[in-house]
């Protein structure tokens, strides 16, 4: 009884939160009710008893949300970002698409059928979670982790316009006479370097 | 335990908390007053001087502010701290036993990033903003650290429930073979309060940061917040370093609360000691040094649990 409140409670905030990500006029609003809508997802993973998958997908997406407060001011030109601005694009072709994706999704969740729970999971469900995801799959994880990496650091390098490539060329640790960078590296490290 | 009981609990711990944080306020301000020649005594009351002045203040606030934001941010942090301790074994009790608790303190410390931007945002005000964006600007660079310094206490006890790590540590405190750890675990609770030495969003020098616009009631629970997170993180470093409740002649629970003032004690002292370290420098420290010492102590952790066959 009282989870069943509980599950109810939390589906209406979640979906109450996400409209309210397109209702509000101000980016922080909007970032933090999806922020809002996010947690009361996790909160309804953990009632499922998947206490890891859930905590951890609060943890992910309120720091999503505040590295997007990040962004949002630094690579929005004129910074509509401080001001009151609307939350909507393209408002009707949105719309359309919004309404058929949802009947999509929730006829194939009403219709599929679904398998009967043939086992109940003993022990540690974290680690047999861990297992289940990772086990047989880990040299592919080990592979693929670094290249993704990479190619964020990569794409990050390259993309930004004023990084050290730019100011010094290829020769990263060229030095002067006097023994130091050259040219003097305007953005001076916590080690001096 | 029956329910009145249970009810009574559920006052302890907020009130508790509360009680450590205006302990640990009282005596920085009595170091503080020290520090300016004046007695210790003058300065031991001046927490609650100051919170019967905030509480009879009335309440300013400037045009455009978002107050629905801003009381978000600010209620958070007591919040937050409360939600932190809510893990904590006492000895064999606790007021939630969950099996990834060392996860849901990480996501609670996490939710700090919002509430400290958010009550930066919320006031409209630039220097507040600054402040805001200088505490995420930090929080980019502890958090990491922080994430592997607290797998390695999961890695000696094998475990993210919060009890196992406390009773793995029956043979030898977790401190004492993760000590890179711990120094990192008790940097990254002084950063997300927003104090001692990585106190910049705070800062005097723009003009008190996203506290700054804070008067009246809203003030005195930043502040009581900030002290209450501060108490909470060095609970939590009891269970992970110190052994938890294990200690001669007292009751477990009281031990618990021992260690924690010993922490915070420690902590106190620290604040003194270093200037306060910019952001932007920071991260260089942080991501070139730091990152891969914590790294070395995991594995350190790892090969000792794999080789002994469990925690030392």
């Amino acid at each position: 009884m009282i989870s069943a409140v509980l599950f109810w409670f939390l589906s209406v905030l979640a979906v109450a939160s996400a409209a309210a990500v397109f209702i509000v006029n101000s980016m922080a609003r909007a970032s933090y009710a999806l922020a809002v809508s996010f947690i009361a997802v996790g909160a309804i993973i953990v009632q499922l008893h998947l206490d890891y998958i859930g905590v951890i997908t609060i943890l992910m997406m309120v720091m999503e949300m505040a590295i997007m407060a990040v962004f949002m001011v630094m690579y929005m030109g004129m910074n509509p970002a401080l001001m009151p601005m609307d939350m909507t694009h393209n408002k009707h072709r949105s719309a359309v698409i919004a309404v058929v994706v949802f009947i999509i999704l929730a006829a194939g969740a009403l219709l599929i059928p679904w398998p009967e729970r043939t086992e109940v999971p003993t022990g540690n469900v974290t680690a047999s979670l861990g297992e289940a995801l990772m086990g047989s799959k880990m040299l592919v994880m080990l592979t693929i982790s670094p290249v993704l990496f990479a190619t964020i650091v990569a794409s990050l390098v390259l993309t930004n316009p004023r990084g050290r490539y730019d100011r010094r060329g290829d020769n990263l640790d060229r030095r002067g006479a006097d023994g130091r960078s050259e040219p003097e590296d305007p953005i001076r490290g916590g080690l001096g370097r | 335990m029956d329910s009145v009981n249970g009810a009574l609990w559920m006052f302890i711990l907020p009130f508790g908390l509360a009680a450590a944080a205006l302990l640990a306020a009282a005596a920085n301000a009595a170091l503080d007053s020290r520090a300016r020649g004046l007695t210790m005594t003058a300065g031991l009351f001046a927490p609650i001087r100051e919170g019967a002045r905030l509480l009879r203040q009335q309440r300013r606030t400037l045009p455009g502010a978002d107050s629905l934001l801003w009381r978000i941010g600010g209620a958070g942090l007591v919040i937050a701290a409360v939600l932190k301790v809510l893990v904590i074994p006492f000895g064999g009790f606790t007021f939630a036993d969950l099996p990834v608790g060392l996860v849901w303190f990480n996501a609670m410390d996490v939710l700090l990033w919002a509430l400290w931007w958010l009550l930066g945002w919320g006031a409209n005000s630039a220097w507040s903003l600054v402040g805001g964006y200088r505490f995420l600007a930090q929080a980019l660079s502890y958090e990491l650290p922080l994430m592997f310094a607290l797998t390695a206490p999961a890695v000696g006890a094998g475990s993210l429930r919060l009890m196992d790590i406390q009773n793995a540590q029956s043979g030898l405190w977790f401190v004492v073979w993760m000590p890179v750890a711990f120094l990192v675990f008790a940097a990254s609770v002084v950063a997300f309060s927003s104090w001692g030495p990585f106190q910049t969003a705070t800062g005097g020098d723009a003009a008190g940061g996203v506290i700054g616009e804070l008067s009246g009631v809203d003030r005195l629970v930043v502040l009581a917040g900030r002290y209450m997170i501060l108490v909470a993180g060095a609970a939590f470093s009891v269970p992970l370093f110190f052994g938890g409740g294990s200690g001669p002649w007292l009751p477990a629970g009281v031990w618990v609360v021992v260690k924690t003032l010993v922490v915070v004690a420690v902590l106190l002292t620290v604040r003194r000691l270093f200037p306060t370290l910019r952001p932007e420098r920071l991260a260089e420290i942080a991501l070139v040094l730091i990152m891969p010492l914590v790294l070395v102590q995991v594995a350190v952790a790892a090969v000792i649990v794999a080789v002994n066959g469990g925690a030392l």
